[in-house]
């Protein structure tokens, strides 16, 4: 469903991405761990179209089709999700204005019908009550000081409406309390199915106990190098990169 | 919200240059021939079937501007207008004057139609959301309808061409016509003064709360010819109105010279909203054509009590010069000015408000939003003065410029002065650019570079935007995103 070949990007002139290969496929939850800046949230951004950064070798496929040269929306379109590792505030535009816009403009680039207003707010509502996020919350401008944790869950809470193909979650677990993140474990599993693929980019094991990988993925310097089961992040979580980055130097 | 939806939706469906509404009416028209003299400013009157006091008036006037030069502080740089090379007075030949609906050219009406501006009251009450405004069209020199006046005349409320109110309220018009902007005012004002060929009147007796909302229509539409109209608003005692102005023009490319002046008065616990959604033909991507927008707005708060408000959306014109103030006499008079200023390709705009405290305890309020995009120029030029009696007096500023791309410029000049120890002003100001990351972000979710440059500039101008009259702030929102079109990537 994913398919990430031999990946090398830079930006700025500085190499981040060396080479790097990883498969996800339908159905399945890629785990991806690694230390502070081998380059995690970079390949997010990648695959998910930011400009800024360069691509000078390699592909990115999603469903068989090379996405690289497509414009981020399109490939929104074409059912890729990011959840933020930092959420972006937009001051002005409300939870729910965003929310709709969003789903309609995914909807009109699929050549489908925009959404009824009362449809909408039944769909919104009940999904929003299921990731416990307030009604007053969706009133107010987009992410603009909302708590660390109440971002992690709107992100969600747009993976949940937006229903796509395939997920990216940069570290929602970060900065969530105990009962957020089995709330919006919750709701990542229940989006779950034959036809969705997730990559999972955390640090804690303590995510993986409630969102059950199916693989394990070591990145270092901008490559993977160690893939495993999800018997992978109990070892790292014990020891540490320190072994497996210098076995793979 | 559902404004937003059709914002995207406009902006998907225009081209990059493309102006709407750049269609010419293809009309007969009566003119008065090229130039400006004496004999133009009496044969303007005479058109008019003027009074000798209004001639004289008019004369007077063009003999004083004869004397002024043209200002030269703003931040805007234009050729030298050629007075002598205008026409001061077209009128559609089929019309010499207001008459009935069904007498109106029915070329006009199907500009009006087209321009989406319904004058058959039939069709008014007909539309899905049954908002009822009420609605005089001035195209080019002559106003051509006013709708729904009987009705307002049940309530006592006058709305007409201010070239008719001449004749039939002659006291009214004689009393409070240049009593807030003197024929000496500025440069602008007294050549309008001279020539104003027609614009609309309203007055709004004691204690009456003005039953619908009133609007004028302004359309250039005839080639090398001045717009100079004139609007009066009258809000007598314990009375309220809301009024909107909207102005579209074709595309030509030579520039067109729009300098209207507006007054407003209000006395003891009246109230005033003006609002504008100004849509002028802005030029092409390399400044060739345009209106020349070089306008006075002021109102007078001469009562206690009183207020007016100003919300103007500006997105048209090449240039635009343009301060709509307060006098704010009465004691415990407010003052509001909220401002919506986009400026793309080659557009020029210096634009503002003044806030003058007389009285005591009177207070104003200041929200601007620039947007600048393209290579255009935007400046807020603002003025907040209080007297030496004006104690207790209060204001507040609040300036957000935004730019998109790098080619732009924004500035901000405020000029403050208090002669009184008592008064407090507060002035708050930023600059901001769209970040990448906003757009990226908006961008993941689904939307175009457009949709999501149009979601977030909306975001920006939201606190000015409320308070336009719902079914305005829908259309302002789709311009806004028109006027942005080719301004990313
Ligand atoms: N614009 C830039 N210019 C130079 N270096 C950059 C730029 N953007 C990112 N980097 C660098 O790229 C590297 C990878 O960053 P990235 O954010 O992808 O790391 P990460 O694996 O997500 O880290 P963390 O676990 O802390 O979130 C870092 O060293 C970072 O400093
Ligand atoms: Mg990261």
């Amino acid at each position: 469903m994913l398919e990430i070949r031999n990946l090398h990007a830079e930006i700025d002139g500085k190499k981040i991405l060396n080479g790097l290969t990883l498969s996800v496929p339908a159905g399945e939850v890629a785990a991806i761990m690694g230390p502070n800046g081998s380059g995690k949230s970079t390949l997010s951004y990648i695959v998910a179209g930011r400009s800024d950064y360069t691509v000078t070798a390699g592909e990115v496929l999603l469903n068989g089709e090379d996405i690289l040269k497509l414009p981020p929306h399109e490939r929104a379109a074409r059912g890729l999700f990011l959840a933020f590792q930092y959420p972006v505030e937009i001051p002005g535009v409300t939870t729910h204005t965003f929310l709709r816009t969003a789903m309609n403009a995914q909807r009109k680039t699929r050549g489908e019908e925009e959404l009824k207003t009362a449809d909408f707010i039944k769909i919104m509502r009940a999904a929003a009550d299921k990731l416990s996020i307030s009604q007053e919350m969706l009133r107010r401008p987009l992410n603009v000081g909302f708590s660390g944790g109440e971002k992690k869950r709107l992100e969600v809470l747009q993976m949940t409406l937006l229903e796509p193909r395939f997920g990216i979650l940069d570290e929602t677990d970060s900065g969530l309390d105990i009962d957020a993140l089995r709330v919006v474990s919750d709701g990542v599993n229940a989006l779950r199915s034959k036809e969705r693929g997730f990559l999972v980019i955390t640090h804690y094991q303590r995510l993986l106990d409630y969102i059950k990988p199916d693989s394990v993925h070591v990145m270092s310097n901008g490559r993977i190098i160690k893939s495993g089961g999800p018997d992978l992040a109990l070892e790292l979580e014990k020891h540490g990169y320190r072994d497996i980055v210098a076995n793979a130097a | 919200m559902a404004a937003v939806l059709e914002t995207l939706e406009t902006v998907k469906s225009v081209d990059v240059d493309a102006y709407k509404y750049g269609f010419v009416t293809d009309i007969e028209s009566d003119r008065a021939p090229k130039g400006l003299n004496e004999d133009i400013v009496r044969f303007i009157s005479a058109k008019k079937n003027e009074p000798s006091w209004l001639t004289e008036w008019r004369l007077d006037a063009y003999r004083r501007w004869l004397t002024m030069e043209e200002p030269t502080w703003a931040r805007v740089d234009y050729p030298k207008i050629d007075y002598q090379d205008l026409y001061y007075y077209a009128a559609p030949k089929s019309m010499s004057g207001p008459k009935s609906l069904d007498e109106v050219d029915p070329e006009l009406l199907r500009t009006y139609e087209k321009l989406g501006i319904p004058l058959r009251e039939r069709e008014v009450l007909a539309g899905v959301q049954g908002a009822r405004v009420a609605v005089d069209a001035v195209f080019d020199s002559v106003s051509v309808a006013t709708t729904f006046r009987e009705e307002l005349a049940k309530s006592g409320v006058i709305f007409c061409p201010i070239s008719e109110a001449v004749h039939s309220h002659p006291d009214l018009v004689k009393k409070y016509l240049g009593s807030v902007v003197p024929v000496t005012d500025n440069y602008f004002a007294s050549l309008n003064s001279a020539v104003f060929s027609d614009g609309s009147f309203v007055y709004i007796p004691p204690g009456v709360r003005c039953p619908m909302e009133l609007s004028t229509y302004f359309r250039i539409n005839e080639q090398n010819t001045g717009q100079f109209e004139r609007t009066l608003i009258i809000a007598d005692k314990g009375s309220y109105v809301s009024y909107l102005e909207g102005c579209t023009a074709p595309k030509r490319d030579e520039n067109q010279l729009h300098a209207a002046v507006v007054e407003l008065i209000a006395h003891d616990d009246a109230e005033i909203k003006y609002s504008t959604v100004q849509n002028w033909y802005p030029g092409d991507s390399e400044g060739r054509g345009g209106i020349y927008n070089f306008v006075t707005k002021r109102g007078d708060c001469r009562g206690a009590n009183s207020k007016i408000s100003w919300t103007q959306v500006e997105t048209g014109s090449a240039i635009t010069w343009k301060y709509p103030s307060c006098i704010l006499r009465g004691d415990n008079s407010r003052g509001e000015f909220y401002s919506i200023a986009i400026s793309n390709g080659r557009q020029q705009v210096d634009s503002g408000t003044k806030m003058l405290h007389l009285g005591k305890n009177t207070t104003s309020r200041i929200i601007s939003k620039g947007i600048s995009a393209g290579r255009s120029s935007n400046t807020y030029r603002g003025q907040v003065f209080a007297h030496r009696k004006a104690s207790g007096a209060r204001n507040f500023t609040n300036c957000d410029s935004l730019l998109i791309g790098n080619a732009c410029g924004a500035h901000t000049v405020p000029y403050v002065e208090s002669r009184n120890s008592s008064a407090q002003f507060e002035h708050e100001a930023t600059t901001s650019k769209i970040s990448e990351d906003q757009l990226f972000y908006c961008m993941q979710r689904g939307l175009s570079a457009e949709e999501a440059t149009a979601l977030i500039v909306n975001g920006f101008v939201r606190d000015v935007l409320q308070q336009l009259p719902m079914e305005f702030a829908v259309e302002a929102q789709k311009l806004i995103a028109v006027s942005l079109e080719g301004s990313v990537g």
